[in-house]
């Protein structure tokens, strides 16, 4: 009998329905992967489970935990499970931990909730389990409070708290999405091993095909709140019986067709910048010290050229970017666009900005709510001395739309009625508009579902070939950068460690930070042989 | 913790030197030469003169105010122009009617907040918490003089348990003057009781929502025991600002209700001074009122760094 | 439409009615001191009753809804016409020295009490509904400033504000035209509120003689002359601060019906 066995489950929230009659199992010390786009129900199978639904949903069906079927137990039973035979982890650990409490307050609650055993032994049970998920507390007393740990930190004092009491059974929802490249490997190496060690089940939930063929052994496909395959993953893999599975893998696997980049002469160039903030005081009389953010960064771009930047969260990539884009200044260096500086006399030059255009990552925040979509993209001709009006300044809103696939009618709704991968291409529209020359784009893809990426990669390669488009992509995916750039620049605190073509860092890495990278993420199998070959 | 204290401690003293900065330029503004109106308008020209030498009126603006804020750092505050007695002296005996009076409703106000505050975040939405709600609705649209009336009117004309007003002095007892102090208590409290309520409902269930209480849950905690155990002390942090806020209103509040209630506190010493143009009353009472309001703040501000570890670490 | 909403509406609508209905009609004088007629309690003569002079209550609410609303409505203005703007100024340039200023200034303004200060400049510079408005309006700045920066603050880090800087506009220009209007929700709700706290605020002034004079009527002073009487004619006392309540509540209410129709996750201060 299986561990875990959900038969028949359907869910609704407020009437509307989000499972539909899914059933799986998953055997003890097994790792199982439910994977799917966003909506497709896998989070609300997690939290169905574990019993932590929100106000308003309504559930049928059967999980039988060891022959327990949880959907009858009282609260009271559930919060006896909870922690000691089914625990979760959850995927924003900034913000999973108590604030006022020290870690070693809230692993050892875990113990002592369950009265499993006396307050010196769940003190001695937390040093250890803390030493085991990697903060020894020779370096990470019990005493420490969360807001003194980094991200990945905090996650895996919420796996020493999940794991505490050797649950049977770990849940564990996107744990690593919001995390580091590097520090979601070493955490999914660390779910992995506790698994194999305690014998341990784990359910996890990743949207990322490529973790799931790293990790799990069993792989359950979900699309709106049904199971639409299953399996051993390698099966499954080499299979794809189901044609959403073989959806989900192309696009994990796209690569948009670029075309050959034809280089003119030097757009961008980015000559020894230097940037640094002023940190606040931390005593009453001294100085302000300053963190350099970006050390001495050189590169050009030239015009035709699509450059990658890549790099993990607190490289300075963002604070680099907001400084070509002329948002702020620099400490030293200079940066010009086609010969001028974009920095002139204490104040940005637009003539130099409106030949520079953004994407930003969040398709949800980065349009005012309140403005309908053909203001919003028009907002670029703000910088232009002689701006289009009336019939020009239609004609030039309706091109833009249509060149991202979208219709001339869109432009008078407002943005909520779009989705996000929508959003992205009204986005796109807005930094074409004023045909600039050199589009920046920030994480622009990163918070869209695997489909949609590739769609979106798919328009950006097209544009770029029939404009002939000059732009720098920014993201920490490699994956991403490697299907859509011709050049790649690595960095690394504040400094640019590689600036190759694409082809040649992937292929041959010289220094060892891109290594380290490259090793870190996780990566898809090549199509085995099944007659279906990647395009 | 202690960069932490000092930036607090330094911060008080400018709000106290602002503070009687504008509360000396307010004043002086006034219209109305002091000396001319206690003497009335048939005065001797030589005579008015006088009394403004004595009362040094002739200083200075500068002047007086240096002597005025030198003298409240030695525990000086100037001689009534009316009563030609230490102010100091007027402002202790008022003093210790109507700071005891706030604080009995600051106690009050918090007593009563704290759980039904807590009680309604509870059983949000259910008819507990509508109940609350209501109440609270209700409590905050009562201006706390009116609500004094009637308290007046039902306890101590029509039962008999409260006397009308007055106050016997704590020479009569400690609880004598509780006593008295009762009903104006709860006049003040109540409203402000309604306030506080919604404050703590309010940030509870801010808190309720937050990552961190469902990490909680997933490790075996009841709901009840989430929100004792983690929900509470992290709610506490946005309330102890509104209990500083209201210390300022209810001291304030403290000045209207006396009137009610016959109270020998600052607010008729205030009312009197005001009436007779005695400004250096004025402005005295007035800046004690301040120094209580900031120097309350500043202890807020010590308890939120006990409160939150977040504070300690950073200046 | 929430419940909320239409009971406030319907309460404060009720209130603005009469204030404006006084100024052709009311159902007696206000002026005329008919003392055989004093302290009737409510009968078809007089509504809700006479007080000591004689007066119809009634009446004297209707007109004194007048200086309540005036009051609290011009204090309210004052308030966000000159805290909004700060509040905005602050947030476009977060931690520069106009920011700190602002800042610093407003947790002053906050640590006076503000019902001593609203006492000590009408006591100064004489009792009068002026007076009044002026030193209601004072307090009600740091209000709308703190709460506009902090909305504004938040709204500063979203990107399609970065999107407008991109596109060149001035500081200046985005707050008036992207982050005002996405703080009108808040200011709306919070007005109202202010609005009802400016009610209590002038009736408290009235009452201790330092707001409207007479001969204009006003809530607060009539309880203040109700207080001899309450035990003789307790309607006196009773009826107008049953007015008041039923004012301020009706703002109240509107304030949260407001709230939950325009955005239920806005968050509204209530000092």
């Amino acid at each position: 009998m299986s561990l875990l066995d959900i038969k028949d489950l359907s869910l609704s929230i407020h009437g509307k329905p989000i499972l539909k009659s899914i059933s799986l199992s998953i055997e003890a010390g097994n790792i199982a992967a439910l994977t799917g786009e966003s909506g497709s129900g896998k989070s609300m199978t997690a939290f169905s489970t574990i019993g932590l639904l929100p106000k308003g949903t309504t559930v049928s069906g059967h999980i039988n935990f060891d022959g327990t079927d949880l959907l009858a137990q009282s609260e009271r039973a559930l919060c006896d499970i909870r922690g000691r035979d089914i625990s979760m982890v959850f995927q924003e650990p900034m913000t999973a931990l108590n604030p006022v409490q020290t870690i070693g307050a809230q692993v050892m609650e875990t113990i002592l909730i369950h009265d499993a055993m006396p307050r010196e032994e769940a003190e001695a049970r937390s040093r250890e389990v803390l030493t085991r998920v990697g903060l020894p507390p020779a370096q990470f007393p019990l005493s420490r409070y969360p807001h003194e740990l980094s991200g990945g930190q905090r996650q895996r004092v919420v796996i020493a708290m999940a794991i505490a009491l050797r649950p049977r059974l770990l849940i564990a929802d996107e744990p690593t999405t919001a995390l580091d490249v590097t520090t979601q490997a070493q955490i999914l190496d660390l779910l992995k091993g506790l698994a194999r060690e305690q014998n341990m089940a784990l359910m996890m939930i990743t949207h990322d095909l490529a973790v799931v063929s790293d990790m799990a052994d069993t792989l359950h496909v979900m699309r709106n709140g049904e199971i639409v395959e299953h399996g051993p993953t390698t099966r499954v893999l080499a299979e794809m019986r189901h044609p959403y599975t073989r959806d989900l893998f192309e696009a994990s696997r796209h690569q948009a067709d670029l075309g050959t980049a034809s280089t003119q002469d030097t757009l961008l160039s980015v000559r020894n910048v230097i940037r640094d903030y002023r940190l606040p005081r931390q005593s009453l009389f001294g100085t302000h010290p300053t963190f350099r953010a970006v050390n001495n960064v050189s590169f050009d771009i030239k015009r035709g050229e699509r450059v990658g930047l890549v790099g993990e969260s607190g490289c300075g990539k963002s604070t680099l970017t907001r400084a070509i884009l002329g948002l702020e200044p620099t400490q030293g260096g200079q940066i010009t666009l086609d010969g001028q500086a974009v920095w002139q006399d204490g104040h940005p030059d637009l003539t130099v900005r409106r030949k520079m255009q953004v994407v930003f990552q969040d398709p949800y925040g980065s349009f005012n709510p309140r403005h309908r979509v053909g203001r919003l993209i028009s907002e670029p001709f703000h910088l232009l001395t002689d701006p289009p009006q009336g019939a020009e300044k239609e004609h030039a809103i309706v091109e833009a739309l249509t060149a991202v696939g979208l219709s001339p009618e869109d432009a008078h709704r407002h943005i909520h009625a779009f989705s996000g991968g929508q959003r992205q291409r009204i986005a796109i529209a807005r930094a074409l508009i004023i045909r600039p020359d050199l589009i920046v784009f920030d994480e622009a893809v990163s918070a869209l579902d695997v489909r949609v990426r590739a769609q979106i990669l798919d328009l950006m390669a097209d544009l770029s070939r029939l404009y002939g488009l000059t732009y720098l992509f920014i993201s920490h995916d490699l994956s991403v950068v490697r299907s859509i750039t011709d050049r790649v620049l690595v960095m690394r605190a504040g400094e640019i460690v590689e600036d190759r073509p694409t082809k040649d860092v992937f292929e041959r890495p010289e220094h060892p930070y891109t290594q380290t990278l490259m090793d870190a993420a996780p990566k898809l199998p090549d199509p085995l042989v099944s007659g279906m070959a990647a395009s | 913790m202690l960069a932490y204290t000092v930036k607090r401690l330094v911060s008080l003293c400018l709000s106290l030197l602002v503070a009687s900065v504008v509360i000396f330029v307010v004043v002086e503004v006034a219209p109305g030469d002091p000396a001319s109106f206690m003497l009335g308008i048939n005065a001797q020209p030589d005579t008015v003169a006088a009394l403004r030498t004595e009362l040094g009126l002739d200083q200075s603006k500068i002047q007086r105010y240096f002597s005025w804020v030198g003298g409240m750092l030695t525990g000086d505050f100037g001689t009534s122009y009316t009563y030609r007695t230490p102010v100091s002296q007027m402002i202790a005996d008022r003093l210790w009617v109507s700071l005891p009076l706030a604080l009995y409703a600051l106690t009050l106000s918090t007593l009563i907040a704290f759980p039904a505050g807590i009680f309604a975040a509870a059983r949000r939405g259910g008819p507990g918490d509508l109940s609350v709600m209501g109440a609270t609705q209700l409590g905050v649209a009562v201006p706390n003089f009116w609500f004094a009336m009637m308290l007046v009117l039902i306890f101590a004309i029509n039962l008999r348990w409260f006397s009308a007003g007055g106050f016997p002095g704590w020479d009569s007892g400690f609880w004598a003057g509780m006593k008295a102090l009762t009903l104006p208590a709860i006049a003040l409290a109540l409203p402000q009781a309604a306030i506080l309520t919604r404050v703590m409902r309010s940030s509870l269930l801010d808190i309720l929502g937050e990552d961190f209480m469902r990490t909680a849950r997933a490790k075996g905690l009841s709901a009840r025991q989430a929100l004792w155990r983690h929900g509470l002390r992290n709610a506490l942090i946005p309330v102890l600002t509104i209990i500083g806020l209201q210390f300022a209103f209810l001291l304030a509040g403290a000045i209207i209700i006396e009137q009610v209630f016959f109270l020998p506190g600052l607010g008729r010493l205030i009312f009197q001074a005001i009436t007779q143009r005695d400004l250096i009353v004025v402005e005295s009472v007035v800046m004690l009122l301040v120094f209580a309001v900031i120097l309350v703040n500043f202890l807020v501000d010590l308890a939120y760094a006990a409160v939150d570890p977040r504070l300690r670490s950073r200046t | 439409m929430s419940r909320n909403l239409i009971i406030g509406g319907l309460l404060s609508a009720v209130f603005v009615t009469a204030a404006v209905l006084s100024f052709v009609w009311t159902p007696d004088s206000v002026e005329a001191i008919n003392i055989a007629n004093r302290l009737k309690p409510p009968n078809p003569d007089s509504l809700l009753g006479t007080d000591h002079f004689g007066r119809d209550i009634l009446s004297m609410l209707m007109v004194g809804a007048r200086t309540s609303i005036a009051v609290a409505l011009v204090a309210v203005g004052i308030g966000m016409g000159i805290g909004v703007p700060l509040g905005l100024a602050a947030a476009a340039r977060n931690g520069a020295l106009l920011d700190e200023t602002i800042m610093r200034a407003n947790d002053l303004i906050f640590a006076f009490p503000s019902l001593v200060i609203a006492i000590l400049i009408t006591a100064v510079f004489g009792p009068s509904a002026t007076n009044a408005i002026i030193a209601i309006g004072i307090f009600n700045i740091p209000v709308f400033a703190r709460i506009t920066r902090g909305a504004a603050l938040s709204l500063w880090t979203r990107e399609f504000i970065m999107a407008a800087q991109v596109a060149g506009k001035t500081r200046a220009r985005i707050s008036v035209e992207h982050i005002l209007p996405n703080v009108a929700n808040l200011l709306i709700v919070q007005g109202t509120i202010q609005f009802s706290l400016g009610i209590l605020a002038e009736a408290g002034l009235s009452y201790v003689g330092l707001g409207a004079q007479p001969p204009i009527p006003s809530w607060g002073r009539m309880l203040a002359d109700a207080q001899t009487m309450v035990s003789l004619a307790p309607h006196v006392a009773l009826i107008p601060g049953l007015t008041i309540i039923a004012m301020v509540l009706g703002l109240n209410l509107l304030g949260d019906g407001l709230r939950d129709a325009l955005d239920p996750r806005l968050k509204v201060v209530r000092t």
